[in-house]
């Protein structure tokens, strides 16, 4: 029996969607490699150091596969990758796979609690200033908007801790706990948060989000930022459309209006705006990372780009990329599935 | 499970509102902020960098020390007695027999036998500076022995000052490893190597409890040390990158000591009763190094000119601050034959007349490389300036640290502004890697500074082969001080400043001891009261 058009055109899109996918990451995947070996920095003084012996500088080129040509080291690379083995990070000597288990958990828990900070009070003051529009409210949270992308996010956390933590001593400082409660809770999910509830422990959960409370709050500044102005702004739009007038002739409430009628139809773009807000963070929280001494993906990519570990930054990027790609995918079939039209 | 997201969600709400949660520091335990993701490896045979040579060097004993107060010293170590014979070549150590590793075994000479050959044969980029007692892999098993449980003969392939000898056995490769404790974690042959880079095996006053790389390490204290029992019980180092970080937790009493404070933090402190400094002179150098593949830097007038053009305490003063000292010469303060004489002051008169008869009166272009963080831009921001002044156009080609430094190695550089540490605390050292370059071809197996730069004096590679085979100490040291005066002359580097390490702690916290290197930092007599 021959499947419907339906099956067919769902299964067609399924595919080219999948086909998307991996060309986008092998593009990724070319991409990271040839940057890293084009970039003029011998990766060899990573391992063996500034003063190591000609021979010694020979056997590790050897060993690191530099001395093959260029298709021949991409496609050990491939084979490895698609065995999910990203190598072995010179600096920390650990499977790269490993480093990412142990430091991407912490800036996930970092964005996640940004973006839920961003979306908390972004979307909130984003549709007050919209219903405000041209009044002082809407003057008030467009400034906060526009010091929150204006403003350099390492210098706003230079100014946090200063101020909330040296200063009043209402939050606690940089890292993810009192570094006494370190290792002092096994780790199941990497999330301090999460693991230190499963086992009960009530204080270590209690530090880290008192360590998590500020970087969070800086991080989830910039989010609200960007997740305001676009609110406003997408509101906006929809406060110009005819069904609001509708509504309003109708006699409903301008709250009804507002909460239920216009912020249901900005939802499904928000959608994409709160994605690549969370994206952005999860891969660009690098600063707020260094001046939180907060150990996550961001400052272990940096930090293994400065010292030439490629095997790290090409293990950390692809992740991070396929991370964004995941959450543009998600923000598609949530797109699709809030909005009839464009299925 | 209901309980427990109640307790969940209760925390999640009330944490941020009722002020953070502390774990205070018990008074047995030290806390320090540093930046720590230098560190690749703690096995003695492998550590090359700072952070990792202070680990080592509280964690492992060495045969001999040199004296944290006075680096020209050498002091006992492991060994209470060493001599040498009449031959020059045959250095002979009594080990002391009260000396116990971590697990409680005795240190022998079997151990330390095995340490020293252990580290030629894995022959990570350290060892040579073991190399440089002319032992290779296939010699070192003859020429490092046992002649008995406690006592250990080495055997140089040359007459060499036996001061040098004793100075390399300082160094964190020349660390004492328990040979059985490497050899039960020994795989595919690496003699531990792979264990020992996260964990340890030696007799110092501490023990490695944990490594995480960029994140932090752990060390306990050793109670049944030799040299007496730690005046504290733990130390926590922490990876905090940022120095005004650092700063703020020292403030607020999270860490007792901020090891990486710039400039601006420390004027920012200065005048708090409650913060003290333990200062010391380490043996990092600043220098300029002029490329004399450059047909103007090679010219002797030339070299002069720029050593003149240098604002040495304006840069110090304004750019520096306390965290370097002007020092001219190649041999770091405090070393053996080393020399604090002056002679360049920025004089932008006395340049312009050394390159007008260079016939360079209207100046000429250069690059200089530098690395693209503080205070390397400012610095080299200054050097443009003082140039200047002279008609020296001084363009400034920043990069990252490794790519300066690539590009150094290939020999493509104008000027390269950069810092130059010993690899062990002896003036061969520095004399090797400055003013000894016998193979000056692109195929040369030594890349020292001096090759870098294309430079290659055949008096002063005799110089300073002299001085590294002399026995006497006095004539020694001698040697060493004609051998800068006419460095300083002569040739292509221009030496500007020495580190001065700067560890700022609570006036309730002391007993830091800073040493020549980060070798010789000492944590065993940190106390709080």
């Amino acid at each position: 029996m021959p499947a419907s058009p339906s099956i067919e055109r769902g299964a067609m899109a399924a595919l080219r969607l999948a086909a998307s996918v991996l060309l986008t990451l092998f593009g990724l995947l070319l991409a990271t490699f040839l940057i890293a070996r084009v970039v003029p920095i011998d990766p060899v003084l990573a391992v063996v150091g500034d003063r190591a012996s000609a021979d010694t500088y020979q056997r590790v080129r050897v060993e690191l596969g530099l001395d093959q040509p260029l298709y021949v080291q991409f496609w050990r690379y491939v084979v490895l990758v698609l065995h999910g083995d990203f190598g072995r990070s010179v600096l920390t000597r650990n499977p790269v796979v490993e480093d990412i288990a142990r430091f991407l958990p912490a800036t996930v828990e970092l964005a996640t609690a940004a973006t839920l900070i961003g979306v908390a009070l972004g979307i909130p003051a984003g549709v007050l200033a919209a219903a405000r529009q041209g009044r002082w409210a809407d003057h008030a949270i467009r400034l906060v908007g526009l010091v929150g992308y204006s403003v350099p996010v390492f210098w706003l956390g230079l100014m946090a801790l200063l101020l909330f933590y040296a200063e009043l001593g209402w939050a606690a400082g940089p890292g993810r706990l009192d570094i006494f409660y370190e290792d002092t809770v096994a780790p199941v999910t990497g999330l301090i948060l999460v693991d230190s509830a499963i086992a009960g422990n009530w204080a270590v959960l209690r530090s880290a989000l008192a360590h998590l409370v500020l970087p969070a709050g800086v991080l989830g500044y910039f989010s609200l930022a960007y997740i305001s102005r676009m609110t406003r702004s997408l509101m906006l739009e929809q406060l110009g459309q005819e069904y609001i007038v509708t509504a309003r002739a109708k006699g409903l409430s301008e709250r009804r209006v507002l909460w239920r009628h216009a912020l249901g139809n900005t939802l499904v773009p928000l959608v994409t705006v709160v994605a690549l807000s969370y994206a952005s963070l999860l891969e660009g929280s690098v600063l707020t990372e260094t001046v939180f001494a907060w150990p996550g993906i961001g400052s272990y990519i940096t930090g293994s780009l400065l010292n030439i570990d490629m095997n790290a930054v090409l293990g950390g990027t692809l992740v991070v990329g396929v991370l964004f790609i995941s959450l543009n995918l998600l923000s598609d079939l949530l797109y699709r599935w809030l909005d009839p039209r464009t299925r | 499970m209901v309980h427990r997201c109640a307790a969940f969600i209760f925390l999640l709400l009330s944490a941020p509102l009722g002020g953070p949660a502390r774990a205070a520091a018990p008074p047995d335990t030290v806390v320090m902020g540093k930046g720590i993701d230098d560190i690749v490896s703690l096995d003695p045979a492998e550590v090359y960098e700072v952070s990792g040579a202070e680990v080592v060097g509280n964690v492992y004993d060495r045969l001999v020390e040199d004296d944290p107060r006075d680096a020209t010293q050498i002091r006992a170590g492991l060994a209470t007695a060493w001599s040498v014979d009449s031959s020059g070549r045959v250095f002979t150590f009594r080990l002391r027999r009260d000396a116990r590793f971590a697990t409680g075994a005795p240190v022998t000479a079997g151990d330390a036998a095995f340490s020293l050959q252990r580290a030629v044969a894995l022959d990570k980029a350290p060892a040579l500076v073991l190399r440089q007692l002319g032992l290779t892999k296939d010699n070192v098993a003859a020429r490092v022995r046992a002649a008995d449980e406690g006592t250990l003969v080495i055997e140089t392939s040359r007459v060499m000052a036996s001061s040098l000898v004793y100075f390399c056995l300082t160094a964190p490769v020349a660390s004492i490893v328990e040979r059985g404790v490497a050899l039960a974690h020994e795989q595919e042959g690496d003699l531990g190597n792979g264990w020992l880079a996260g964990h340890s095996a030696g007799s110092g006053p501490y023990r490695l409890r944990l490594w995480r790389p960029a994140e932090r390490y752990v060390l306990d204290a050793n109670l049944d040390y030799w040299g007496g029992a730690p005046a504290n019980r733990h130390v926590f180092v922490r990876h905090i990158k940022e120095a005004a970080t650092q700063r703020l937790m020292l403030l607020r009493g999270d860490i007792d000591y901020a090891r990486d404070l710039d400039k601006d933090q420390l004027d920012a402190i200065a005048g708090n009763p409650a913060i003290r400094f333990d200062r010391g002179v380490q043996s990092l150098v600043t220098y300029l190094a002029l490329n004399q593949r450059n047909p103007y830097l090679r010219r002797p007038e030339v070299i002069a000119a720029i050593k003149h053009l240098i604002d040495y305490d304006g840069i110090a003063h304004a750019i520096l601050g306390g965290t370097r000292i002007v020092h001219e010469a190649f041999e770091p303060q405090g070393y053996l034959g080393a020399i604090d004489d002056l002679p360049f002051r920025y004089d932008p008169e006395r340049a312009k007349a050394l390159l007008a008869s260079a016939g360079l009166a209207e100046g000429f272009a250069v690059t200089i490389d530098v690395r693209n963080a503080s205070p390397w831009t400012e610095m080299a921001q200054a050097l443009q300036s003082g140039f200047a002044e002279a008609g020296i156009t001084l363009t400034i080609v920043p990069g990252d640290g490794k790519q300066v430094l690539t590009k150094y190695r290939a020999r493509h550089h104008d000027i390269f502004l950069g810092e130059w540490g010993t690899d062990y605390p002896d003036p061969h050292s520095n004399a090797e890697a400055f003013a000894l370059n016998e193979d000056n071809s692109d195929a040369a197996r030594k890349k020292t500074p001096a090759w870098r730069n294309a430079w290659s004096d055949p008096a002063m590679n005799a110089q300073v082969a002299a001085a590294m085979a002399e026995r006497d100490v006095g004539r020694r040291a001698a040697l060493y001080r004609a051998l800068q005066r006419a460095h300083q002359q002569t040739a292509p580097f221009a030496f500007m400043f020495q580190l001065v390490e700067t560890a700022a702690h609570p006036a309730t916290v002391d007993g830091f001891l800073i040493g020549a290197g980060p070798a010789e930092n000492r944590y065993a007599g940190i106390a709080k009261h």
